[in-house]
């Protein structure tokens, strides 16, 4: 491994770090509700790229699907649907907020002690290619919530589409 | 020390860490119910940032995967469910301001 290709591999990890609590950091802060939308567009690719340092190469096919391509379209259509384009400057409002950063900065010390101080106990050692050992463990140990998460699924859908359509037709 | 391992698992629980703190501001501060979504969504990507880093550090296997699976799958079950209802209180009240939604009967 030369020392360009491992600087380049720094460099990509930490800018990937950075790029992800960004872009949260401007879902949480923005005045307006549309870029918010979109940088949570960046904050899932984000995620996915340290799926993809955590050698996980499943999940980063999975969260570019069904997050980036799934969830984020259903919460821009929620956006672009419940709003009026009118007030878009001031659609972001927050309010207690003092006391909210108050609770979340709590929250995130608390966690940064305990990620930090507590000795994990690491094996090291990658885990390797995963896509096949998932399919062999959801058709094997995990039989039965994947059956169930099929139900949820297609409760999910119907329930969905039976409240759109009622707020729809009013 | 191979390339791989080059990073230590606090990197990823900082991150995760990050998010979730993000992720309860936004579920908390904001009154629209759409941005409360999205911290929903920041909340559950810090879990799954979590599952999958220990499952890569100190567990060994792929449970930690399957967890993440499952969790994006609910997340999407939810938003799904979540957009029908926003859409249905922006009939009924004309706002989705959630100081806005202090009736009992629509």
């Amino acid at each position: 491994m030369t020392t360009l290709t491992s600087a380049l591999y720094h460099a990509a990890f930490y800018a990937d770090m950075v790029l992800t609590v960004g872009s949260a950091c401007v879902v949480a802060f923005s005045k307006n509700i549309v870029r918010s939308a979109f940088s949570l567009l960046l904050t899932f690719v984000g995620v996915a790229g340290l799926y993809g340092f955590l050698e996980a190469d499943f999940l980063v096919a999975t969260q570019l699907l069904i997050y980036v391509g799934g969830i984020l379209v259903l919460l821009l259509f929620a956006v672009m649907l419940t709003h009026r384009i009118s007030n878009i400057k001031a659609s972001n409002e927050t309010s207690f907020s003092a006391l909210a950063a108050l609770a979340a900065t709590g929250i995130f010390l608390v966690l940064v002690e305990v990620g930090t101080k507590t000795h994990w106990d690491v094996k090291g050692g990658p885990l390797g290619e995963s896509t096949r050992p998932i399919g062999l463990l959801l058709m094997g140990d995990y039989l039965l919530p994947f059956e169930v998460a099929a139900m949820i699924l297609l409760a999910a859908l119907i329930g969905a589409a039976y409240l759109a359509r009622n707020a729809i037709r009013k | 020390m191979s390339l791989l391992d080059a990073y230590p698992l606090q990197h990823y629980l900082l991150v995760s860490a990050a998010l979730f703190a993000l992720g309860i501001f936004t579920l908390v501060a904001r009154k629209n119910a759409v941005a409360m979504l999205m911290g929903v969504e920041l909340i559950l990507n810090s879990a799954n940032l979590n599952f999958v880093a220990f499952s890569r550090y100190t567990v060994g296997n792929f449970s930690g995967h399957l967890f993440a699976i499952f969790v994006i799958l609910l997340a999407a079950a939810e938003a799904a469910v979540a957009l029908g209802i926003v859409i249905g209180i922006f009939q009924n009240y004309g706002d989705v301001d959630a100081d806005a939604l202090d009736g009992l009967k629509g």
